[in-house]
């Protein structure tokens, strides 16, 4: 019990920063759902107090001692007190309930004015696209400080179900095949904000990671001009060549190409990749050295199924043919 | 069938246990204290089985980007902890529990249908190492415990086709078990013992079978069709013909809500008979505890959307779930209340069984709490498939269901064996287990409020997981070693162990009432049963102040070992249909190299059931001379006993005089 109260005092104190931490809300969605959840907290510890200390007590009061051979008082029961734990526990779960009610209908509101993205969750990754603004990116969502956004999520029929969840933003919503499912959010302070899919989705669920960048209103207005941008691709170059004689364009696009990209087995949106900072589910800092070791085996990096066209297959690259599309990715800007 | 004719001719050998003809008698056994002993040692074993996958889960998630596991094999070994945990261990033990005590409990001699428990029990055990037997066949399932269309109707290995076929198997087991736990409550109480004079735990096994009588017919749809998709084309869960795999999680949940009371449930029993033993004073409020086990049930079937909070159903949806799972804690709380008001006042003795009980309570109550947390939606939709919920409901099975079940095993088994569990190692075992549960546990919460998601073989460094992962992984393994001292105790119990008497905790219940072991038939005569705790009241009446005072001592049952009783025959046709079924399911998973395998398999299931079909109750294997048709006596003798429900009023709650004490002590 004492190391129990301890632990939680250190933990609950030691929570403030962390990245992922629903502790740790930022924006009015997940501010909400926090103070809602401290409120249930707090009558919950009352309980929890109250019964582990009865526990205690009765087994160190009522503890047969030596020499005593009183028989204790056959008491079978009260109905008073029956009622009395019935309703108290009763109207406090009422208590909790009016404002869980509130703010589910809150939550489930569109906020006005907000940026429309739409989310599609991919085995194992991320699309975004941004219907208003022209820009379709992966895995990293760019937002601006200064106003809600409004996500509308689903995934490929053939697809499976997974979750979009921001623990500082705002709860988890699953993504389901078939439907449409919509989840606000607000960062009012600029950050990276992790995630991490949440709903089961097979072999790489694990890397299936994604982040929200909150930047200020001009730096997102810059951000959206430079990934409307066409790429800049050199189409006699030899990184091009490859490009499409391995069969990349199959899978990936790259805007202003003839590379569309799409099909059974869709990959991301590479037109200006290499101005992300991660790759393969947001779970690899994007660098040369693990873009390399991806072209190189992409499985062993991120477990994938290419075989039924889940994920990228090894395409059995020469060194050679790596650093040149490892250049050529990089040119992505 | 058990006849209660004293003139039966049948002649039983002794039935010190072994002694009745070695394994053939185990193999055809229809007798429910052995079938109850055979479903608790099997569960057992599969509790060590789900054990080893849960450290090697932990080991994975020791440090960041663990390389224990590959991220296939760390999903075959999550998927297979869970299942094995839920379907093969816990449902198991409570249906031992059940198998050895309801009988006795209600004064009967065995179950209502002894041959189909039998079938059960080898259904379940054929249908677990069929499940298990995955791992050499292709690899364990990979698709969760809960199989979520349309992930697990997408991969063609056929992993989640054993799966699915594997729990539509113990799905049979389960059934046939809930319908004669049923009947035999129903029908088979000794007189005088209406339904408000069950002990608790009967009740609690009561309920968990209409649980699952109800229940079990909506997860058989849902494997239903996931099978069907995955071997015959349907496409009941693809969204690019109309499909919906929302409905798969309504089926699936509207099973699974019910499931966590069907496991939880039996547990709630078995500390409702040892919190009482143990502080010498009755349980408090005997119908209020009762109702509010019934309650839950009820409620159960209400809230089975909580468990899909973030799939998108609608903010009215999502409220009225909300609210009906608030409303469940009530009956809950009533629970846990009135078996601190049993101990209240009582003359508590700290034995091994006692101390599982209360570190239940303690255990189960962090588990609601966190529960309550959960009817919140929007908290829950920040807890859902978190750690969070991974601590939540291993407070409640393992902190609860199996603290419960390790209390009864202390319990009963002087019972058993006729001989004491060593105190000594007991207490090692608890301690340990309840150090080691909660440094697994525990930390599990804030894991999950730090953003952990479930089911993932690796997490990043660096976002503050490191520390809790390492302590979670340590006490893990303490877990792991507090089960050595329970095993070792049980495996040199016959030598080591202290022997019991019949009434080995001066009990309240009619198990104490005969020899330990008990006889074959259980009761030399059927016992008549006048009070809720009759055995106590034959023993104890109440001086003026309320204080028990000693009326009787019980001398020791003389052990017959030459009843002249008549008990239902041996059978082979049980084992035979089990068999045959999971051949014919082995067979039907290999497609055309398994067609001669699915025909044997057919062949032999549909031998045993025409065998059993044709079998006379009374002398199947052609060696009794015995000519009571059985059933018939049985209903004549005893007939269904007649439900007085106000009866037991009196009893229980009626006494001012009690009422009063406990108000000054609460003040």
């Amino acid at each position: 019990m004492l190391l129990l109260g301890t632990l939680v005092m250190v933990l609950s104190a030691c929570a403030d920063n962390l990245p992922r931490s629903t502790l740790n809300p930022v924006g009015e969605n997940a501010q909400t759902i926090d103070d809602l959840f401290r409120l249930t907290l707090w009558i919950a510890a009352v309980f929890f107090v109250g019964v582990n200390f009865a526990v205690l007590y009765v087994a160190i009061r009522y503890r047969a001692r030596k020499g005593d051979e009183r028989e204790p008082k056959q008491v079978h029961g009260n109905d008073a007190l029956e009622i009395t734990w019935t309703v108290i526990p009763a109207l406090i779960l009422a208590v909790i309930a009016v404002p869980t009610v509130r703010t589910i209908f809150e939550l489930a509101d569109e906020p006005e004015n907000a940026l429309q993205v739409e989310v599609i969750g991919h085995q194992w990754w991320w699309e975004y696209r941004y219907p208003d603004l022209g820009v379709v990116t992966a895995n990293e969502m760019w937002i601006p400080t200064n106003q809600p956004v409004f996500l509308s999520m689903t995934t490929d029929d053939q697809d499976v179900i997974h979750s979009f969840w921001i623990p500082n933003l705002n709860g988890k919503r699953d993504v389901v095949p078939g439907r449409v499912n919509t989840l606000s959010l607000s960062a009012p302070e600029p950050g990276v904000y992790l995630g991490q899919c949440a709903e089961y989705c097979g072999l790489s669920h694990a890397r299936m990671r994604m982040s929200v960048t909150a930047v200020t209103p001009a730096e997102f207005d810059a951000w959206v001009a430079e990934q409307r941008a066409p790429a800049e691709v050199d189409l006699d170059g030899d990184g091009w060549g490859l490009f499409l004689d391995k069969g990349c364009s199959a899978c990936h696009a790259i805007g202003g190409t003839d590379a569309l990209g799409g099909g059974l087995n869709p990959g991301p949106d590479l037109t200006h990749v290499a101005s992300r900072s991660t790759f393969a589910g947001g779970s690899y800092e994007l660098n040369t050295e693990n873009l390399r070791a991806w072209l190189r085996n992409p499985s062993a990096l991120k477990p994938m199924e290419p075989d039924v066209n889940i994920g990228m297959p090894n395409l059995g690259l020469s060194e050679d043919e790596i650093d040149t599309l490892v250049a050529f990715l990089e040119e992505l800007k | 069938m058990a006849t209660l004719t004293p003139e039966a001719t049948e002649v039983q050998e002794p039935d010190e246990h072994g002694s009745r003809g070695g394994l053939w008698s185990w193999i055809t056994t229809v007798d429910h204290k052995r079938i109850g002993l055979m479903y608790g040692g099997t569960a057992m074993f599969f509790f060590l089985l789900g054990g080893i996958e849960a450290l090697f889960i932990r080991l994975q998630l020791a440090v960041p980007d663990g390389t224990v596991l590959t991220s296939d094999q760390y999903n075959q070994l999550f998927t297979m902890h869970g299942t094995t945990m839920v379907f093969l261990v816990i449902m198991p033990l409570a249906a031992a529990f059940g198998n050895y005590l309801i009988p006795i409990m209600i004064g009967a001699r065995d179950v209502a249908f002894p041959r189909m428990n039998a079938m059960s029990f080898w259904v379940f055990l054929f249908g677990g190492i069929f499940l298990s037997s995955s791992f050499f066949l292709g690899g364990f399932p990979d698709g969760g415990w809960f199989g979520y269309a349309p992930l697990s109707t997408q991969s063609e290995v056929i992993r989640m086709d054993f799966w699915a076929l594997g729990l539509l198997i113990l799905g049979i087991a389960s059934l046939a078990g809930a319908v004669n736990f049923t009947t035999t409550i129903f029908t088979m109480r000794a007189p005088g013992m209406t339904m408000f004079k069950m002990p608790v735990f009967v009740w609690m096994q009561l309920v968990v079978a209409f649980l699952l009588l109800f229940s079990l017919p909506v997860i058989t749809v849902a494997l239903f069709e996931v099978f069907f998709d995955r071997n015959f084309g349907t496409l009941f869960y693809d969204p690019a013909a109309g499909g919906d795999p929302i409905l798969y999680q309504h089926l699936f949940w509207l099973f699974g809500h019910p499931e966590v009371y069907i496991l939880i449930l039996p547990s709630m029993g078995i500390v409702s008979e040892v919190l009482p033993v143990f502080s010498r004073k009755p349980l408090f409020g005997y119908q209020f505890v009762v109702f509010a086990g019934a309650a839950i049930a009820l409620l159960g079937f209400g809230v089975w959307a909580h468990h899909m909070f973030t799939s998108g159903l609608g903010p009215v949806a999502e409220s009225a779930f909300s609210l009906t799972t608030m409303f469940i804690a009530v009956p809950t709380g009533i629970k846990i209340f009135n078996w601190l008001g049993t101990t209240w006042g009582g003359k508590i003795s700290l034995k091994t069984p006692m101390l599982f009980a209360l570190g239940f309570i303690a255990m189960f109550t962090i588990g609601g709490l966190s529960g309550v947390t959960h009817s919140v939606v929007p908290a829950d939709t920040q807890q859902t498939d978190s750690y969070y919920v991974v601590a939540h409901f291993h407070y409640v099975l393992f902190g609860g269901a199996m603290f419960g079940i390790f209390a009864g095993v202390y319990y009963w088994w002087p019972k058993i064996s006729g001989r004491y569990l060593s105190e000594a190692l007991g207490k090692w075992h608890f301690w340990l287990m309840l150090l080691g549960f909660n440094l697994t546990f525990a930390p599990q919460h804030w894991l999950g409020l730090w953003g952990m998601a479930r089911r993932t073989a690796v997490y990043p460094p660096d976002i503050g997981l490191e520390t809790l992962n390492m302590v979670s992984t340590i006490g893990a393994f303490l877990i792991a070693v507090s089960m050595l001292p329970f095993l070792y105790a049980m495996l040199t119990n016959h030598r080591k162990g202290e022997p019991a008497p019949a009434d080995a905790w001066d009990g309240r219940t009619l198990e104490w009432s005969v020899s330990s072991p008990p006889p074959h038939h259980n009761f030399h005569e059927v016992p008549t049963v006048e009070a809720i705790d009759d055995f106590w009241h034959r023993k104890y009446g109440e001086d003026e102040e309320g204080r028990a005072v000693r009326i009787a001592t019980i001398p020791e049952p003389e052990r017959f070992t030459d009843a002249y009783i008549h008990l239902p025959s041996p059978s082979y046709y049980p084992i035979m249909l089990a068999a045959g079924l999971v051949l014919a399911a082995y067979g039907f998973l290999f497609g055309p190299i398994g067609i001669p395998l699915l025909i044997v398999g057919a062949l032999v299931l549909f031998g045993g059931i025409f065998g059993w079909a044709q079998e006379d109750p009374d002398h199947p294997m052609g060696d009794h001379d015995d000519h009571h048709g059985g059933h018939d006596d049985h209903e004549a003798e005893t007939g269904p006993v007649e439900d007085e429900a106000g009866a037991a009023e009196g009893e229980t709650a009626g006494d001012p005089e009690a009422a009063e004490v406990v108000e000054g002590e609460d003040a």
